[in-house]
């Protein structure tokens, strides 16, 4: 698979502009889930994705042929999401409050009111509510676990997609599957 | 309550993550079979995790490939240059060698104001910066003449060049070459690099 692509890649650099095609319908649908995850919606989400590809392939001789393609793309992805998601985010942060206290207490007081009521439950898609659910975490949570059960990457991998220390995705991916259990228990 | 390992919570996650080490493992484990509170605790976990496993089938928009080529810029000209410069070493050395040649030549260009004349035996320099070809002496080669004029009476077998001045040509003068006068910095720099380009033929 990264032998494929990575032939591709160098087409690509060597002008072939259609060699590009086949790795957009490679990556499409992962990148599509990133993006569905990270914004809740699927119109943003469309957009989002053909904004990933498009940029990969302006900037495609700056991808690193020796290391995965997924792990650069998934960058791009995730970083644009981040982007649309501070645009468009309120004055008060989640975080900042729970920051201040211990672990995610005053981010599930904030949230555990939502819980839906009884026969809104069983109408909705068990596959909304668990959207929604991601949705109520801050943009940090949101972003490791997005990527974590995007194909079940390994911790190393979110670490190099996001360029951060293996310990912060460990504490951020603890946190949010914790928010996540409170939220989704009752279902 | 009480007697809950602490990190018992962070074994959980360790184990869902397949990052758990034996040790951890087995105090997981053996506390799970004794304590209803973390058994319920570990289960939502996993069924937390098993919620997001089962949406991971959300399939893109078949249009989306399309969509993208269309979108994709017509072989991007800055791209197209720098692709050109990695598989072009040769010529990319010799661009930058021009580059620096033009950075060199004006940077002369701009520093020199001092007067200077290719030197033959013949030929007299006045005041006020002008050399002379005297009448009926005859110069074999190229004169060049920086930051001054001259005035040529006699007969020149090669080519004149002026930079930064003036030439007189008097009526009995003769000069078998060209004659060339560079009074800016784009003439200057033209004669420098036709001057290397000379030189290394001549090489
Ligand atoms: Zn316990």
């Amino acid at each position: 698979m990264e032998e494929f692509v990575k032939k591709r890649i160098r087409e690509v650099l060597k002008g072939e502009r259609d060699a590009f095609a086949e790795i957009v319908e490679l990556y499409k649908d992962k990148v599509y889930l990133i993006c569905y995850r990270m914004l809740g919606n699927t119109h943003e989400a469309e957009d989002l994705t053909q904004e990933t590809f498009l940029r990969a392939y302006v900037n495609i001789d700056r991808y690193n042929i020796n290391r995965k393609f997924s792990t650069w793309i998934y960058r791009i992805a995730t970083n644009l999401c981040i982007d649309r998601i501070r645009k468009k985010k309120p004055d008060f942060s989640l975080d900042a409050q729970i920051k201040g206290t211990d672990g995610l207490t005053m981010y599930s007081q904030l949230s555990s009111p939502r819980s839906l009521p009884e026969d809104e439950v069983v109408e909705m898609e068990i596959q909304d509510i668990v959207q929604k659910a991601i949705m109520n975490l801050p943009e940090k949570y949101r972003t490791v676990v997005v990527l974590k059960y995007i194909e079940e990457l390994s911790l190393q991998e979110i670490a190099e997609i996001l360029e951060m220390p293996i310990g912060t995705v460990k504490t951020r991916l603890y946190r949010g599957r914790e928010a996540l259990r409170k939220q989704l228990r009752h279902i | 309550m009480s007697k809950c390992p602490e990190n018992i919570i962070e074994y959980m996650h360790e184990y869902l993550d397949n990052e758990i080490d034996p040790e951890h493992e087995q105090i997981l484990m053996e506390h799970l079979r004794t304590c209803q509170t973390c058994q319920k605790h570990f289960h939502d976990l996993k069924k937390t995790v098993v919620l997001l496993q089962g949406t991971a089938h959300i399939k893109a928009p078949d249009r989306i490939t399309s969509q993208v080529m269309a979108l994709l810029p017509r072989e991007k000209k800055q791209v197209g240059i720098k692709r050109w410069l990695y598989r072009h070493p040769f010529l990319t050395a010799a661009a930058v060698f021009v580059l620096f040649m033009m950075i060199s030549a004006i940077s002369v260009w701009n520093q020199s104001n001092d007067f200077s004349v290719t030197k033959y035996e013949n030929i007299l320099i006045e005041e006020n910066n002008t050399a002379v070809v005297p009448d009926g002496e005859v110069i074999h080669g190229d004169i060049v003449v920086k930051n001054g004029n001259i005035r040529i009476e006699g007969k020149v077998e090669g080519n004149v060049t002026i930079i930064n001045g003036e030439k007189y040509l008097a009526s009995a003068g003769e000069v078998t070459g060209e004659i060339e006068e560079i009074n800016e910095w784009f003439d200057w720099l033209w004669f420098s690099i036709k001057d290397l380009f000379k030189k290394l033929v001549e090489i």
